[in-house]
């Protein structure tokens, strides 16, 4: 499945609860819940996504052509976006992570998490992601 | 004079929340049309709502009455200075201040705090001096100290937090030494909403040579603050927590020390004659007014402690307690939830922590709901340190709050709670 396909079917799937907060933050929470765990070993300070009010463990490796993410959060519902941005962007080239739109996060509601003030991390985990990926991009080259 | 009562009645409270625009509007509207949940705020700590008065004040000032102060020959820059220094008066009355040129318009609380450090601090203070604060300072009462110290060389020491967030006087008494030049203290802490006993610290410090700074940030929304009979050396605030506009703060002064310190910044407005050799600096408190000022911001200063005074600081200090100790039982109920901050006496503050939860996670679930809160530090990481604790849920009261708002923020932490756990 492409990035934008992901993309695609997490906007379906949000869709589901329309206007229904509740709905929306328990799928949330329940993603927070069901990201598998991390080896606590990787859960170091160097891996800590600064600029975030819950802390953020992002870990990045690359497997053949691909970058794998792990990640864990002490707040759940940063989990659960977590969660979603790791299904959205993990097992892709780093080209494609690069390049990735991520509009699924406007549309599935999550737009006011976008913003800088939110200190809820969604904006740094972005931008380390695109940077882990950026630098295996490199590294190969 | 009419009359004030100790109390403010059903009928009284639906005026006072009518005056503030901003309580009747909703927030999430979903855009399919559906409505919003009302806006219940409760993060008055980090910043109190405006009444109409102050918003009409700042209108009227830019419609009618901008021009720059101090300086004109014309009419508008002579009509607006004698507003902005009656505003000065205002608050000089307020705080029940000796003169009105102990009165500094600042940019804010922070401001007024990096001025005392700066100023008093190379005047009075040397290498190997002390200057003493309380774990429970917001960042802005530790940071121009720290700094202080570095460059000068004087050591910060710093009086512990007890369990139930009170000061701990014994440590006090045994840290306020000799070389002790000042002391800093919060007079209401903005995280445990411990009141301070600032009255008995400053006659202590006194007594020691020390002189005294209250941040006032947290107190003059809520309570009579009288400088001269707590004889502090210097009390600052914000305007913005106050319901007055942001951008605007106070620095209350003594003469004796003002007059001794030197201009903190410099530039226009500050002086009474420059050369390139030398400047005569202005007297106070202009000495201390650099650049044109928020004009705006400190007419609606005083236009906000005029609206705060008709309905009376005992009747919003009485209201206030009732919130509290409404609000701090039923919370108390809730299955794992731990209020931090429980000093006898304290401000209309709510801090608390749900075992199994992070505070942000509440503080999203609670915005979902149309309550507004904080989560995190508020900025005083070595207090949250102190607890072991990465943050707290604070939940902060005005008083335009109201008991169903209190019940609407328990009904909605239980409903967090069960979505989370």
């Amino acid at each position: 499945m492409t990035i934008a396909e992901t993309e695609r079917e997490i906007t379906e799937e949000f869709e589901l609860f329309g206007s229904d907060w509740e709905g929306k933050y328990e799928h949330l929470i329940d993603l927070g819940k069901s990201l598998p765990l991390i080896d606590p070993n990787l859960k170091t300070d160097d891996k800590l996504i600064k600029g975030c009010q819950s802390k953020v463990w992002l870990h990045s490796a690359l497997e053949g052509e691909n970058v794998v993410y792990r990640a864990d959060s002490d707040a759940i519902i940063t989990k659960g976006i977590a969660g979603l941005m790791i299904r959205v962007l993990s097992e892709h080239t780093p080209n494609e992570i690069i390049d990735a739109k991520l509009e699924f996060i406007d549309q599935i509601g999550l737009k006011e998490h976008l913003s800088p003030t939110r200190a809820n991390g969604l904006v740094s985990m972005i931008k380390q992601m695109k940077m882990d990926a950026l630098a295996f991009k490199l590294n190969a080259s | 004079m009419e009359t004030l009562l100790n109390h403010i009645t059903p009928a009284q409270l639906a005026g006072i929340r009518a005056d503030f625009p901003i309580l009747s509007r909703t927030v999430h509207q979903a855009t399919d049309g559906s409505q919003g949940k009302p806006l219940i705020y409760l993060d008055n700590g980090a910043t109190s709502q405006k009444p109409r008065a102050v918003i009409d004040a700042l209108a009227h000032y830019y419609s009618f009455q901008n021009s720059n102060i101090h300086r004109g020959i014309h009419r508008l820059s002579q009509e607006i200075t004698v507003v902005y220094e009656k505003a000065r008066e205002t608050i000089q009355k307020h705080l029940h201040a000796l003169h009105a040129h102990e009165i500094i318009f600042t940019r804010g609380t922070t401001d007024a705090i990096c001025l005392v450090a700066s100023s008093f601090g190379k005047r009075f203070i040397t290498s190997g001096d002390e200057i003493l604060i309380t774990e429970m300072e917001h960042h802005s009462n530790i940071l121009p100290w720290q700094q202080f110290c570095e460059e000068q060389g004087a050591v910060l020491k710093v009086v512990p937090v007890t369990e139930n967030g009170a000061l701990d006087l014994i440590a006090f008494g045994i840290l306020l030494g000799k070389k002790t030049k000042l002391f800093a203290c919060t007079h209401v802490s903005n995280t445990l909403g411990t009141i301070n006993p600032v009255k008995e610290l400053i006659r202590l410090a006194h007594a020691n040579g020390t002189a005294v700074l209250i941040d006032g940030a947290q107190a003059v929304p809520h309570m009579h603050v009288d400088v001269q009979d707590l004889d502090a050396d210097f009390y600052c605030f914000s305007a913005h927590k106050t319901f007055g506009p942001t951008g605007v703060g106070i620095l209350y002064g003594k003469e004796k020390w003002l007059n001794e310190m030197p201009p903190y910044q410099v530039g226009g407005g500050t002086i009474k004659t420059v050369t390139f050799a030398k400047t005569e600096y202005a007297d106070l408190p202009l000495k201390f007014e650099a650049g044109t000022p928020h004009i705006a911001g400190g007419i609606g200063l005083a236009v906000a402690l005029d609206y705060i005074n008709t309905i009376g600081l005992d009747a919003i200090a009485s209201h206030e307690h009732a919130l509290l100790a409404y609000a701090t039982p039923q919370l108390q109920a809730i299955p794992g939830l731990r209020i931090i901050g429980t000093a006898p006496g304290k401000a209309s503050v709510l801090s608390f922590v749900i075992d199994g939860t992070h505070p942000m996670d509440i503080g999203t679930l609670l915005d979902q709901q149309g309550i507004a809160v904080r989560t995190g530090h508020h900025c005083t990481q070595p207090l949250m340190a102190r607890f072991g604790i990465p943050g707290t849920v604070r939940a902060s009261f005005a008083f335009y709050n109201t008991m169903e708002e209190v019940d609407k923020l328990e009904q909605a932490v239980r409903k967090a709670v069960k979505m989370l756990i």
